[in-house]
């Protein structure tokens, strides 16, 4: 984890340090950058030039003073410059059009660079040492039960649909295997065996996908004694990685189904289970605790249609 | 069924909305007999409690027959007479556990809202927004209430719906702000709002040794209310200074003990902090008007409690603090543990020791509810409580 922490680190650096040499000759000589590029024929071209230079000036400050992941600023740049090039190719011929096409091809180079430095900073940000999966997350609540008991409750795994809302079934295949089937965005479903990693009565449980399966993950969930009278502090560590990876998560997350909060509901609807036996369900809200559909609850009346909805 | 349903800020009607089914083993269904509108309705009648929203079923004081039960329910059957206190609690989680009901764990499946907005989630409550769990509310023909072997108290005996209905939330909410006060010999207690909330934390605080309860108010009525029934010193703020007043009456100690019944929609002598509160209230920078609260810690004694129970939502501006930490002033506070208080008070109206429907001053249909709720907003013809049968 470390060792890639300083991999992307030295990345944006240098990318950081190219922005500001760039910068020089960009303030310094924007008529021969103009000439270079092929658009040397444009009053306007130093103008753009010389604003270009301030901006990568920007670029440097933020990625040389900033966190990695201000590589986003350059990808930002990228974007523009392409734009701008793409808006002077057509009124350009002969020589002037292949400096602007070779500088196009360069600016697109880069971009490539940039988008794999901001995607690889994010990732790092976010990997498990030695998890599957970039993706880690992690939650926790108190439960009023012996730390045995909470722990009996889940390591029934054929239970855990009772509580977590995406988990369609847990089946058990053989002795330290289960086969999950679990609900994915806009309908779709996603399915894996893992095994049983660890077992450690009324402490903890740890399992992790075996190879083959849609989504690779981990997990451990810890069972300690709360101080004093209080029960039992249950903690969950995931690592996993979704279907399309981060552009997967960021597209589950923008339909309201931001992975941490799931984590959040489902520990809540467990602390509920684990209580009282059953998920607290209102007119409101017929799922139980469900942050994703907090937004689009109806009005608390009664409505009979969603009565057998369960969580 | 009929509905008193949440339309809008100042509108509420009756409307047909599907019957509620059970949903859960635990659940059973009430025919409801007889309802109140609370002073703490008027805050979302008003739409000063967030997370309203139209269609609402309002109404969290309600008692009437078991008609339907739920598979998993012991305690009760088809035609038990329950009165149904408005907290929903499990009983099965630590506040349960430890006597503090109005803070159930487990009751409220919005808690992740209501953790955005206050830190920590409360008990969900029946009719009382979706910030406290989005649970139909009782002003209905037909309600469901979960965990029905944990909240529903069963009246046995000949004991009118007017006795017992308040059971569920006034009577042990005045009764719970006057006990946390701790009152011992001697102490002076004052009373902010003067409805029926404050007019049984008065008779409340006698009952707990109270040698003197002062009800500060601004309608005769109500004041004359709280003198003649219960014995209480009247002070009409809109005719006198209530500190200079609370002072002269103490020979300048301060009551021992102040009691805010009145919540977020105060008012005050002081226009221009009215108008102050009132402009902010109204461009929604402030939740509160919290006149009473103000004045509540200003009044108070050095060393004394303040007992807040009035209903407030979200955030309030120039509270005394330095007028509160200076003077080693305890704060208490709560929606009411309703569950903990409903058999002792039962006992208490059983002896005749408390007469609860002396605060009833209309009685109306269901049907007639939102008239109702116009009458007790604006204190109309003398409304101090309004009764729903249906």
């Amino acid at each position: 984890m470390k060792d890639r922490h300083r991999a992307h680190d030295r990345l944006a650096r240098a990318l950081g340090w190219a922005s500001l040499g760039l910068a020089v000759p960009l303030l310094t000589a924007p008529n021969r950058v103009a000439r270079a590029t092929g658009a040397d024929d444009s009053p306007a071209a130093p103008v753009v030039i010389r604003t270009t230079g301030v901006r990568e000036l920007g670029h440097a400050a933020a990625l040389l003073a900033g966190p990695p992941r201000m590589v986003w600023t350059r990808v930002a740049g990228d974007v523009v410059d392409l734009a701008v090039i793409a808006l002077a190719l057509p009124g350009r011929d002969g020589l002037r059009r292949r400096r602007l096409a070779v500088t196009m091809a360069g600016v697109g180079a880069v971009t490539v660079l940039d988008v794999y430095a901001a995607v690889d900073a994010r990732r790092a940000n976010q990997f498990g040492a030695g998890r599957p999966g970039p993706l880690k997350l992690s939650a926790s609540i108190t439960v009023n039960r012996d730390p045995s008991e909470a722990y009996a409750i889940w390591r029934d795994f054929e239970r855990l649909p009772s509580f977590m809302r995406h988990v369609r079934s847990v089946t058990p295949r053989g002795d330290r295997l289960w086969h999950w089937v679990v609900s994915a965005p806009i309908g779709r479903t996603v399915e894996w065996d893992a095994e049983l990693t660890g077992d450690d009565a009324g402490r903890r449980i740890s399992w992790r996908s075996v190879p083959g399966g849609d989504v690779d993950n981990s997990g451990t969930v810890h069972f300690a004694p709360a101080s004093g009278e209080r029960g039992t502090e249950v903690r969950v560590v995931l690592h996993y990685d979704v279907p399309g990876g981060m552009v997967g998560t960021a597209l589950a997350t923008a339909v309201g189904e931001e992975p941490e909060q799931q984590v959040r509901d489902d520990l809540r609807r467990f602390k509920q289970v684990v209580e009282t036996g059953r998920v607290t369900r209102s007119d409101a809200m017929p799922w139980g605790a469900d942050a994703a559909r907090q937004a689009l609850q109806p009005a608390a009346q009664p409505h009979p249609d969603r009565v057998d909805e369960r969580p | 069924m009929k509905a008193l349903c949440w339309q809008a800020p100042g509108k509420v009607a009756v409307a047909d909305v599907p019957d509620p089914a059970l949903m859960d083993g635990m659940d059973v269904i009430v025919r409801v007999t007889t309802a109140a509108i609370c002073g703490s309705d008027l805050h979302l009648y008003s739409g000063y409690i967030p997370a309203t929203m139209p269609g609402d079923v309002l109404g969290h004081e309600f008692m009437g027959e078991v008609v339907e039960v739920g598979d998993e329910v012991t305690r009760l059957r088809p035609g038990d007479r329950v009165v149904v206190p408005f907290p929903i609690a499990c009983g099965a989680c630590r506040a349960c556990q430890r006597d503090l009901w109005s803070l159930c764990e487990n009751s409220n499946p919005n808690a992740a809202l209501a953790e955005k907005l206050m830190g920590h989630s409360p008990a969900g409550i029946f009719g009382y927004s979706h910030l406290l769990g989005g649970f139909q509310g009782g002003h209905a023909e037909y309600v469901r209430v979960p965990f029905a072997d944990v909240g529903p108290l069963k009246i046995e005996d000949d004991l009118t719906d007017e006795q017992v209905l308040f059971l569920g939330d006034i009577l042990p909410t005045g009764y719970m702000a006057a006990e946390m006060c701790g009152i011992r010999d001697g102490d002076v207690v004052a009373v902010w709002g003067a409805g029926p909330v404050g007019q049984f934390a008065i008779a409340s605080a006698y009952l707990l040794g109270a040698s003197m309860v002062i009800a500060v108010d601004r309608f005769p009525e109500r004041l004359r209310l709280a003198a003649d029934e219960w014995g209480a010193h009247p002070v009409n703020y809109a005719e006198t200074s209530v500190l200079e007043e609370l002072r002269e009456l103490t020979a300048g100690r301060g009551p021992d003990h102040c009691v805010d019944a009145v919540g977020m929609e105060a008012h005050t002598d002081v226009s221009l902090l009215n108008a102050y509160d009132k402009t902010k209230h109204l461009a929604r920078l402030e939740t509160e008007r919290p006149h009473a609260l103000r004045q509540a810690i200003l009044a108070c004694a050095n060393g004394g409690t303040v007992s807040v129970v009035g209903v407030y939502g979200g955030l309030s501006d120039k509270i005394p603090t330095g007028s509160l930490m200076n003077r080693s002033i305890t704060v208490r506070t709560g929606q009411t543990h309703v569950h903990r208080y409903m058999r002792p008070l039962l006992e208490r109206v059983r002896r005749g020791e408390i007469d609860p429907t002396v605060v009833i001053s209309h009685r109306l249909p269901l049907t007639e509810a939102p008239r109702g709720y116009d009458l007790f907003k604006h204190k109309r013809d003398g409304c101090t409580k309004v009764v729903l049968t249906t």
